[in-house]
């Protein structure tokens, strides 16, 4: 990417974009969980690419912050790469891997194993802000469902799914109650994810460009992921520790190794491997 | 295997070189200049303008070349720079009927004040290639130009004896929203409606627009008047008090005629459907028009049962950026979510083979009682 950007303002965004973006995200806080309409800026990158965590990220960041950016849980796949090359090239932030170096995250598809602490802001890419939208493709309808916190058209699909599976058949987007209020997308993070947002010390903040809301989760607020007395929520297990650093209870993505079929289980978040793989070197 | 995932930022690097070598073409040949191409490929120029919202015809060359004439990826380019302009104010509503029309063509008056002018138009021409050595017909020399006597708008002219909707001012003349400052939220004002249909797809208004004249929401439409020409835009500037002109625009615009068949408390009489789109965008124009008049269905009291009756439907899937932008975002990787599903696919599988050898074994041991 070229860094020769004269003519744009720091961190891209004009300075009234960027109060207009912290006024939602202002309200977004103040009401957890609900989805707060914002004038959605074109951004240098494609619709659906991370427009909305871009947007966050921009109107946030300042020349203290040391951003880290991953899609699906590592830093070097290519438009997690693209994304921080942006931020360094228009906001000089300075960038890291390391979770814990870290006081920005930009995230698509994933929480970082690392617990996140105090003082720390994730921004999740999100694609459908709309829990519901599947079940009811109209704007004008899931907003009245939100505002009467009328949610059975979730629980019966979930009852539905149940029915036909023997179990709830929804991986990822698991559907969450925020503050016992609002009916939220946790952005498609696979439902293994979903236990980190509950309390957690971490401000999390959502951006859809796209669809043009802004939603948010402050610090040790309770989000429960839905289910029902007899079937509770259950996230994902992974049977394997990972092949290269032997972690166990992290996601594992599935390398394909050979053409018979063969795979082995590998860590997503490639910085927590990377710092597991090392301490296992150390012990030896 | 592993290491495909890392190096990310060698590949990116790698990826923008091969593009600027594809872009670049037979190094023999010079490279394109922007400023041809703005003379040259007006038309393509007008539709990078219209849908990324910005007239700068240069700007607009300058991003067809860049984006190696993919034309949604020039429109991303420009609305990507526009986003970062600052705003000074609004401009005075431009008035079409004191342009003096490069085009005027009415289907519903055989003549009509000012007159019918054809102008620079594909219509007519036979579409058969030009001697490879030529230019085609010889161009029009400058100068000339329409007489310059008034031309009234056709909606003005049935409007006086009111046969057709009267333009609605709206009370008190709100500021007009702004979609590119302030957040959409349905259901739209007209204005904000049109200003979202201006921005839209061209090929997906022409399709919605067909399909509403194949009778899906037919709305019988006749083409009252498209006019293209070049018009004044004025600010008022607090400090003068008075409007002063910032510049000249190219645009089209179009006022299609549909019937309605009257209310309980209106008379039968003609509706309107507008389009108004950057430089020369007939296609555009009528498209939009053909539209804006069909999403009038709620507040005209027709029954809307259409898809280009549907405003969520239209206004959320019209503008291209982020239709283009979702639909290719599928090329990222999705491998957590694909990994979340496998897992549930394995166990729905295990679970059914269970049930299977279950349900055989039951019939075994019947067969054996």
């Amino acid at each position: 990417m070229s860094t020769d950007l004269t003519g744009y303002n720091i961190a891209y965004l004009d300075e009234q974009t960027k109060r207009m973006l912290r006024r939602a995200l202002l309200k977004a806080v103040a009401i957890p969980g609900f989805q707060v309409p914002f004038a959605s800026r074109e951004v240098p990158m494609p619709r659906g690419w991370g427009t909305g965590g871009v947007q966050v990220t921009a109107a946030i960041i300042g020349t203290g912050d040391t951003l880290k950016v991953i899609d699906q849980g590592a830093d070097d796949t290519t438009n997690a790469v693209s994304i921080r090359q942006f931020f360094a090239a228009v906001a000089h932030a300075s960038t890291t891997t390391r979770t814990s170096e870290a006081t920005v995250i930009q995230t698509r598809h994933r929480i970082p194993e690392t617990p996140l602490t105090e003082g720390q802001t994730i921004v999740y890419q999100v694609p459908m802000p709309e829990p519901l939208r599947f079940l009811e493709p109209r704007e004008t309808e899931t907003r009245r469902l939100h505002a009467l916190a009328d949610y059975g058209l979730m629980y019966v699909k979930l009852y539905e799914d149940i029915a036909r599976y023997g179990h709830i058949a929804q991986t990822y987007s698991y559907p969450v109650m925020v503050a016992g209020r609002y009916l939220m997308s946790p952005s498609p993070i696979p439902s293994f994810d979903n236990p980190k947002m509950h309390q957690s010390p971490a401000l999390q903040l959502f951006g859809a460009g796209r669809e043009k809301r802004i939603y948010a989760i402050p610090p040790y607020t309770d989000v429960e992921s839905l289910g029902f007395e007899d079937y509770p929520f259950e996230p994902q297990t992974f049977d394997d520790p990972c092949a290269i650093c032997g972690s166990t209870g992290v996601y594992l993505d599935e390398v394909i190794t050979d053409d018979k079929g063969g795979s082995m289980f590998v860590c997503s978040d490639t910085d927590h491997c990377e710092h597991a793989a090392g301490q296992a070197e150390v012990t030896r | 295997m592993y290491v495909a995932v890392k190096g990310g930022e060698r590949a990116i690097a790698n990826a923008h070189a091969l593009l600027a070598k594809e872009g670049r073409g037979d190094p023999a040949l010079s490279p394109l200049n922007p400023a041809a191409v703005a003379g040259q490929l007006g038309v393509l120029v007008a539709r990078v303008m219209t849908e990324g919202s910005l007239y700068d015809p240069e700007l607009a060359a300058r991003a067809i070349v860049q984006a190696q004439g993919d034309v949604l990826e020039a429109v991303t380019l420009i609305r990507s720079y526009r986003t970062t302009l600052p705003r000074f104010g609004y401009t005075l509503p431009v008035d079409t009927a004191r342009l003096p029309p490069q085009r005027r063509i009415s289907a519903t008056f055989k003549d009509l004040p000012g007159g019918q002018q054809l102008g620079a138009t594909f219509d007519y021409t036979h579409r058969l290639f030009t001697d490879r050595d030529t230019a085609g017909p010889a161009s029009a020399p400058d100068g000339g130009g329409p007489p310059d006597e008034g031309m009234p708008r056709v909606s003005d002219l049935l409007g006086a004896s009111a046969l057709i909707e009267p333009d609605q001012a709206l009370d008190g003349d709100p500021e007009p929203g702004d979609l590119t400052r302030e957040p959409a939220v349905f259901p739209m004002t007209r204005a904000e409606r049109l200003q979202s249909l201006a921005r839209g797809d061209e090929g997906f208004l022409l399709a919605l627009g067909y399909s509403t004249q194949r009778g899906y929401g037919n709305n019988h439409p006749f083409a009252g008047e498209i006019r293209v020409g070049e018009v004044d835009v004025e600010i008022e500037i607090p400090e003068l008090g008075y409007p002063v002109p910032v510049g000249r625009v190219e645009l089209t615009e179009c006022q299609m005629v549909n019937q309605f068949s009257g209310s309980a408390d209106t008379p039968a009489q003609f509706t309107r459907g507008y389009g108004l789109a950057f430089g020369r965008s007939e296609r555009k124009a009528m498209s939009m028009s053909l539209v804006d008049r069909s999403l009038r269905a709620g507040e005209l009291g027709e029954r809307a049962a259409a898809p280009a009756q549907d405003e969520e439907f239209v206004i959320s899937h019209s503008d291209n950026v982020q239709a283009t932008g979702f639909v290719e975002h599928l090329k990222l990787p999705h491998y957590v979510d694909f990994q979340a599903e496998l897992g549930l696919v394995r166990r729905l599988n295990a679970e059914f083979r269970e049930r299977a050898e279950g349900a055989s074994g039951r019939h075994d041991g019947a067969e054996e009682a």
